[in-house]
């Protein structure tokens, strides 16, 4: 089993990882099989979506800018299971996992990416802005830090009706360093906000590392400043993450009161998809892509041990997957894009007289 | 009818919309305890209690981004930014994410959050306490911008405000606050419906030789203007009150141009791509053929504004540059000048 404080040996461990790893030699604690099944499905279905992704990309079926989270499919699902239906979720970019994981339709994820009308933000959003009420992710957001102040405030809405839903806010390693942190984490914990902050470090803010970025780099540490607590666990050990992150978001419900989560994993490729992570040396690369550091080989390896997972049970779900992934890029690719007559129609929620509704080459007084 | 200040419009207004509606809370910097930099929340925080009435720490990105976040639940937040200076700091909230929710996300979350700040020069604050930067919020799809000038409008146009579900970047002025005038005796009454038209300019004053425009205190001043040359020069001036930066209700002040045959614009904000620029823009495509004479534009002088009081009055529009320019204008066009 990992340790669960690689970045810098810091010494935040995740108590139940631990645990775990001391009870029993499978690291699997009681869990039931088809819990386990599940969330390694989550996590290949995850991997598998990215993939289609990257390659849709580069067929030019998607633009802009498409960020993955291959090599962080085991914090995403821990994450995400860590919460209740009601609880609400904001993220960064690299959400496409986030918004399946919290429940969105994988087709409809997958229709947004490719720009179309039955995209879960009908084409307005893309990549980097996945959004939907029903499932209570409200949003992926584009601008680092951007979706700190938007969540805290969220939670002060909770507070204010009385409700007991948690906001779940999760971001880069980067975002650390920016001010929306500072205030919004001042802000929940001034506040008493159930809101769990939960910082995705990956080592790299694009190409520039934690211990270039950041002046103490033990992340976790980083509530101190506001009587925060906070924990790190590994981000490569999906039930660590579960478990932890279950804990400190039922503790933000009873106590009313923000927390800290540092997950730690490895980003297999690039920034975004068009990033060849030239920056990285070949023991980097290496280091990321690595056996070892996959959580989905690392699961399905100690789901093979456990005889949980069979040779016969991994090529069903494999297929399963496979088959799901194709639908959701099929749906994708015969989903209508939207028509240019539509383009008015989300300016404003409540119509005002003079909105201008002028097309480019339109004059500004219309005869 | 009664007379009061544009600050106990807005004051009493603010109070009316929140006894009326539980969604409505306000959050911003010394709102609460101190009530107000600008005495605006005078009284709410006894009233309403520290729920409703949320004094925050200086951090401008942080509680307009919680207000945007808690907007898109359904609260109905309305911010003070202490003035529109202290908006830069928290531009990232207003630009990126208030005014981008709603489309970016193909119209599943509104978000009903006013921001109320004050702008206006004049009051020797120096360089980075007098800017009319209206300008950035204006630009942008996805807010409205208002700028009442008289009491009257400061309560129509603020329950327009909060009962809107966009967002509302509310701009005040410090020289309006103690400005009088008249208002409906029901103004203060939660029970009162009379909420102005986003989105719509108004004649406030009518006249045959020239159109003035302005907004916020600009809009005040202007009339003033008319009034002065009216009575000393025989010259009859039509003002119009923008009203609304966002939309921007171009017919309004191009009627009254095709009507007059010329115009000046008065703006605090600066002349170089600033709001005159935009409506005398609109003038030339709009009332190309009514025109008499080149549109004329009195704006601040383009420095950081000085603290020395000679120095920031030279720098601001007065009624008597923006007199000349309507004498200068109408000389050019062969008009009689008293």
């Amino acid at each position: 089993m990992a340790d669960t404080a690689k970045p810098k040996g810091g010494t935040a461990r995740a108590s139940t990882a631990k645990r775990r790893t001391r009870k029993d030699t499978t690291g699997l604690g009681n869990e039931k099989p088809e819990t386990l099944l599940d969330y390694y499905r989550q996590m290949l279905f995850i991997r598998r979506f990215e993939e289609r992704t990257g390659q849709a990309y580069t067929q030019a079926r998607i633009g802009g800018y498409c960020h993955l989270n291959l090599g962080e499919e085991a914090t995403v699902v821990g994450l995400m299971t860590a919460l209740q239906e009601r609880d609400y979720l904001f993220t960064n970019y690299r959400d496409h996992g986030y918004a399946i994981g919290k429940g969105m339709d994988p087709k409809r994820v997958m229709a947004e990416l490719y720009g179309r009308t039955d995209g879960v933000a009908k084409g307005w959003g893309g990549s980097m802005h996945m959004y939907d009420t029903e499932t209570r992710m409200l949003g992926g957001y584009g601008i680092v830090g951007g979706q700190l102040p938007l969540a805290t405030g969220a939670a002060l809405a909770v507070t204010y009706r009385g409700g007991d839903e948690v906001v779940m806010c999760q971001m880069g390693d980067g975002t650390t360093n920016i001010g929306a942190w500072h205030e919004s984490l001042n802000l929940a914990k001034l506040w008493n906000l159930p809101v769990v902050f939960v910082v995705i470090n990956n080592f790299t803010g694009m190409g520039t590392t934690v211990d270039m970025s950041s002046a103490e780099p033990e992340l976790y540490k980083r509530g101190a400043a506001f009587r925060m607590e906070g924990e790190r666990v590994d981000g490569r050990d999906v039930l660590a993450v579960r478990d932890t992150a279950a804990r400190l978001v039922e503790r933000a419900r009873e106590e009313q009161t923000p927390f800290l989560l540092e997950a730690w994993s490895h980003r297999q490729k690039g920034h975004s998809v068009v990033d060849p992570a030239k920056y990285r040396t070949e023991e980097q690369r290496d280091e990321a892509r690595s056996d070892e550091n996959d959580p989905i080989r690392i699961f399905d390896a100690q789901l093979t041990k456990a005889g949980v997972l069979t040779d016969e049970l991994r090529d069903e779900i494999a297929a399963s997957v496979k088959a799901e992934v194709a639908e959701a890029a099929d749906f994708a690719e015969n989903s209508p894009h939207p028509d240019p007559s539509t383009l008015f129609d989300y300016t404003y929620a409540t119509p005002v007289p003079n909105e201008s509704r002028r097309m480019p080459a339109d004059p500004v007084f219309a005869e | 009818m009664s007379v009061i200040t544009y600050r106990q419009a807005l004051r009493d207004t603010l109070r009316a919309e929140m006894v009326r509606d539980e969604n409505v809370l306000v959050i911003g910097e010394e709102i609460g305890v101190f009530e107000g930099s600008y005495k605006i929340t005078e009284g709410l925080l006894k009233e309403f209690g520290p729920r409703r009435v949320k004094d925050t720490p200086i951090a401008e990105e942080g509680f307009v981004g919680a207000a945007v976040g808690a907007a898109m639940l359904g609260l109905r937040p309305v911010v003070e930014l202490m003035t529109i200076n202290f908006s830069l700091i928290a531009i990232d909230q207003i630009i990126n994410h208030a005014a981008k929710i709603y489309g970016m996300f193909g119209g599943q979350t509104s978000v009903p959050l006013v921001i109320r700040t004050p702008g206006g020069g004049g009051q020797q604050l120096g360089a980075t306490h007098s800017q009319n930067i209206e300008l950035f919020y204006s630009f942008i799809p996805g807010l409205k911008v208002m700028a009442p000038s008289t009491p009257a409008e400061a309560s129509s146009m603020l329950r327009a405000a909060i009962r809107d579900d966009d967002p509302v970047l509310f701009l005040e002025n410090l020289g309006l606050y103690n400005s009088k005038g008249e208002v409906p005796d029901d103004y203060a009454e939660p029970e009162n419906d009379d909420a102005a038209t986003i989105g719509r300019a108004a004649v406030t004053r009518e006249g045959s030789d020239i159109t003035l425009i302005g907004y916020s205190r600009m809009a005040m001043v202007a009339n003033q203007v008319a009034e002065k040359l009216a009575e000393e020069d025989d010259i009859s001036v039509e003002v119009v009150d923008l009203r609304s930066l966002r939309p921007l209700d171009r017919q309004t002040f191009v009627d009254s141009v095709k009507k007059t045959g010329s115009a000046v614009i008065c703006e605090d904000d600066w002349l170089t791509y600033g709001i005159g620029a935009e409506i005398a823009a609109s003038i030339q495509e709009g009332a190309f053929d009514y025109l008499d004479a080149p549109v004329r534009r009195v704006a601040m002088a383009e420095v950081p504004m000085p603290y020395a009081k000679p120095l920031e009055t030279a720098a601001l529009p007065s009624i008597e540059s923006i007199s000349t320019v309507i004498k200068e204008t109408l000389s050019a066009v062969g008009k009689r000048v008293g």
